[in-house]
């Protein structure tokens, strides 16, 4: 029951950090699942959120693994609910004044300041996320070439990170 | 309202008796929460509901874009419940919401008890540290793309990378950082401000190269 309420806490606060995507939760999420909470180890974690970018749909569904780690089936559907319910409820009511925002000055002033702002986040912990993931010139050589895949081709990106694993698989025992 | 301010973009929009029903409304989430694999999930949203089911147009499908990326929460949801909502209403929200995560909660909870029972095996873990090289360079990808799309001038570098040094370097929390760098940024566009200065400063800046 503690670890449940924990769950709730953790992902409903997680989830208000999202502005712009998941990405610029991540240095928050790994200090509270990994060094707050001891759910996960670091590299645990790292193992489930990327195991997410291959998930289909919301790319932050991997809230709901870490929940079934910690406390089971209960545990993902409290993850998954507190993570996605609170922003949807604030997403829901915005969405329905937002007409009436319209004249409103700061409504414009709010959309160009935090573009660059949840740009910059997202950068942020794509590189906390590097620096646990890209551990020696292995993962450096995978990284960079579905970097430029990613930039250069027009292949699901689902695939190329099984591609990943295939070559992790063969190279990284 | 779109109409009425963007007369001339604004297609016909469906009329009120073609407006689709909660289940078609669930289904089609549904079957954008199941096939939209990597993260790619804006361009899976215009196609299912622009190009096929024309529920909305491009203006109005921008407009709604502008509210998902503007609030917390991700794309791929809040965008369900604004379009569930002008469609159904409430019930409408909640079925498209629950559409669109379903599948992948599905998928994930999976993950988790498989990751239990076979995580620790070393063909698994070598395959996760490939895959998770893997996803740095497709989330990098993506930002650089979105980076790239969005650096307008002096203040949006400006941000980003104050945003980037405050987590990376000083070891702000994001929270922290949000309010703090937020703040300033929305500060720097407020209301009257006419944006003449930005211009003058990336003009200065690319003259220097």
């Amino acid at each position: 029951m503690d670890q449940l309420s924990a769950l709730a806490g953790v992902f409903s606060y997680l989830s208000l950090l999202t502005i712009g995507g998941g990405m610029a939760a991540f240095p928050e999420l790994k200090s509270l699942v990994v060094d707050v909470h001891h759910w996960l180890t670091y590299p645990q974690l790292i193992h489930v959120y990327s195991v997410g970018q291959m998930a289909p749909g919301p790319n932050m569904m991997m809230v709901a693994a870490v929940g079934e780690r910690v406390s089971g089936i209960p545990g993902a559907l409290i993850a998954a609910f507190a993570f996605f319910v609170p922003t949807g409820l604030l997403t829901f009511a915005v969405g329905r004044v937002w007409n009436k925002l319209a004249k409103w000055p700061w409504r414009t002033s709010i959309q160009r300041g935090l573009a660059p702002v949840a740009i910059g986040l997202a950068v942020a912990g794509t590189i906390t996320l590097g620096k646990g993931a890209i551990t020696g010139w292995l993962t450096a050589a995978i990284g960079l070439a579905i970097f430029a895949a990613t930039l250069r081709t027009k292949i699901n990106p689902a695939l190329l990170i099984l591609c990943g694993a295939v070559v992790g698989g063969i190279a990284l025992r | 309202m779109t109409e009425s301010t963007l007369p001339s973009t604004a297609a016909p929009v469906v009329a009120p008796r073609d407006l689709p029903s909660v289940p078609d409304v669930f289904v089609t989430f549904l079957i954008i929460g199941a096939t939209s694999f990597g993260g790619g999930v804006v361009a899976y949203l215009r196609s299912a509901l622009v190009a096929k089911k024309k529920w909305m147009n491009d203006v109005q499908f921008l407009e709604l874009m502008s509210i998902s990326n503007t609030l917390p929460g991700l794309n791929a949801t809040n965008m369900s419940i604004l379009v569930g909502d002008r469609m159904r209403g409430t019930v409408g929200a909640i079925a498209a919401m629950i559409g669109m995560c379903l599948p992948g909660f599905i998928f994930m909870t999976v993950a988790g008890v498989l990751y239990g029972h076979n995580g620790d095996r070393p063909i698994v873990t070598a395959m996760l540290r490939g895959v998770a090289a893997a996803a740095v360079g497709l989330i990098g990808a993506t930002w650089y793309q979105i980076g790239k799309k969005s650096v307008k001038g002096f203040y949006d570098a400006f941000f980003i990378l104050a945003a980037v040094l405050c987590v990376n370097h000083f070891k702000l929390s994001v929270p922290v950082v949000l309010l703090a760098v937020g703040a300033l940024a929305i500060f720097a566009n407020r209301p009257g401000k006419e944006h003449k200065k930005e211009e003058e400063l990336s003009e200065w800046i690319s003259s220097l190269r």
